[in-house]
Formats: structure tokens, C-alpha cells, sequence
């Protein structure tokens, strides 16, 4: 079945790990491998990180946005939105080790780790209005049935 | 489940314990023990021991290629032991392991290192 769900927090890094715990729980009814939960939590991490850092360069008091929902087929969408600064050049962005604030010990891997962790990948931003963050991920079909 | 850390110094290394979950978050104040440790204690190496780390992302690699920066200029190693699966996946997938030797526990970590144990 189709299944949809919508939170939205604080700017705060305290909802970092509640943020990939919620999209966790709710792509649990789908019943992914651990590999496919650990990938999902790390690449919503990720986004909200960034959302919280540069979107809103560390400010806790605007809201970041997940939308997250899935098909019949077991294809699994995550939107991440915040309404911040957005990313002037969206291609440097994602190159490995790239970092717009190397004073804060950033590896510059989140863009990486998403890409390869997800099957699509999609940064629509705009200057002045913010960044959303579209990706999407197949799990692997229904494991074996035992009667 | 935030992230508890424990340091130990064993000769010229230093022995960092992590256990939990290192993002963002956590990052910052995982950072300042780690260098207030590196630089009052007379160490040289560290070993990083993950075992007990259920979940780790870019904001953890930053934390630990910072310390790496500081090690190399200590004219030390960073050595990584007991790495979880899922983190495995990520160190591979981020080049870590051309600059980070893995062991596969402390103890062997700690020989390779020329400490006794």
C-alpha cells in the first residue's frame, strides 16, 4: 500500500537523531534489511545536518521539514526541506570533500554518503529561500514467506 | 542515546573508547575531550576503538580526520579496531582506510604499536 508521513522541528542538532530515528521507525513497516535502515538513518542524518549548518548557519529557531513515503513496490521517497540561506552552486556542493566551512572539522562526505546510499538524489535549492533535498531508494523485494 | 566516550593512556597512546551514536550533535563536545587529551597527555598514537558505536555519519568522519591532522603532527599513527559493519561501509566509502589503519581488536591495535599488554 501507499503510505505517507510529514514532521517538521526545530532547527536544533538535539533532532538529528530524532529526525532519522522517526523516518527509521516509519520505513520499518516495510520491513527493510538492516543494511537498508542504517543507509536510510545515515543519509536523513545527513540532510538535516545540513540543513541545520548551513542552511540556517547554526540558528535553532526555523523548522526543517521530512516528508517521507513509499509504494506498493517498496520504493521509498524522503524529502528534506529547510527555508534557509540555500546552496549557491549546487554542483561544487556535491563534489567529494567539498566543505563551504572548513573552520568546523567538516569532511565534506554528505553529499557522497547520500549518493551512494540512495538510488536518486535530487538538490533543488535557491538562494535566499532554501534548499529541499529529494531522494529515493528501492528496498529490496519482500524477504521469503514461511508457512 | 547520545555518545559516551572514555580515553585511557597506555605508554605514547592514547585509547579512545566510543560508544553509541556520533553525529553532529555529538560531534563538538566528543572533539574538545579528544584534544584536550591528545595535547595533556605525552602521547604519540591513537587507537580507536568503535565497538560500541551503533551509528556514525559524516559530521563522526570530520571529528576523527580532525584528530588524524593532530596525530600526524605528533609524527604518530591513528590506528581504528573492532569497526562495526555499518561503519565499515561508511570508513570504505570515505577513502578512510588510506589513511587510517584497521586491526581488527585493541589489543592487536596495541602491538602493532609497540605497547606490551
Amino acid at each position: 500500500m501507499r503510505n505517507e508521513m510529514h514532521v517538521e522541528f526545530s532547527s536544533v542538532s538535539q533532532n538529528e537523531s530524532f529526525a532519522r530515528v522517526t523516518v527509521a521507525s516509519f520505513v520499518a513497516q516495510l520491513d527493510p534489511t538492516m543494511d537498508e535502515l542504517t543507509e536510510i538513518k545515515t543519509v536523513v542524518s545527513e540532510a538535516v545536518t545540513n540543513a541545520i549548518i548551513h542552511g540556517y548557519n547554526n540558528e535553532p529557531d526555523h523548522k526543517v521539514s521530512i516528508t517521507c513515503r513509499y509504494d506498493e513496490e517498496g520504493e521509498v521517497e524522503i524529502v528534506i526541506r529547510d527555508y534557509g540561506v540555500g546552496i549557491e552552486d549546487v554542483d561544487e556542493a556535491r563534489q567529494p570533500l567539498y566543505t563551504s566551512k572548513p573552520e568546523l572539522e567538516r569532511s565534506g562526505m554528505g553529499f557522497t554518503i547520500i549518493e551512494n546510499f540512495m538510488d536518486s538524489v535530487e538538490v533543488i535549492s535557491k538562494h535566499g529561500e532554501g534548499t529541499s533535498v529529494y531522494m529515493k531508494k528501492q528496498l529490496t523485494k519482500s524477504k521469503t514467506v514461511y508457512n | 542515546m547520545g555518545l559516551q566516550s572514555t580515553f585511557e593512556v597506555k605508554e605514547d597512546v592514547l585509547i579512545v573508547r566510543l560508544s553509541g551514536e556520533l553525529d553532529h550533535h555529538e560531534a563538538e563536545k566528543l572533539r574538545d575531550e579528544w584534544k584536550n587529551m591528545l595535547y595533556h597527555h605525552p602521547v604519540k598514537h591513537v587507537v580507536l576503538n568503535l565497538e560500541q558505536v551503533s551509528f556514525m555519519d559524516s559530521s563522526g568522519l570530520g571529528v576523527v580526520l580532525g584528530r588524524y591532522k593532530e596525530v600526524l603532527q605528533l609524527g604518530g599513527q591513528m590506528v581504528v579496531c573492532s569497526i562495526p559493519h555499518s561503519i565499515k561501509r561508511l570508513f570504505e566509502m570515505s577513502g578512510m582506510f588510506k589513511i587510517i589503519r584497521l586491526e581488527e581488536n585493541e589489543m592487536f591495535a596495541l602491538e602493532t604499536l609497540g605497547v606490551a599488554s
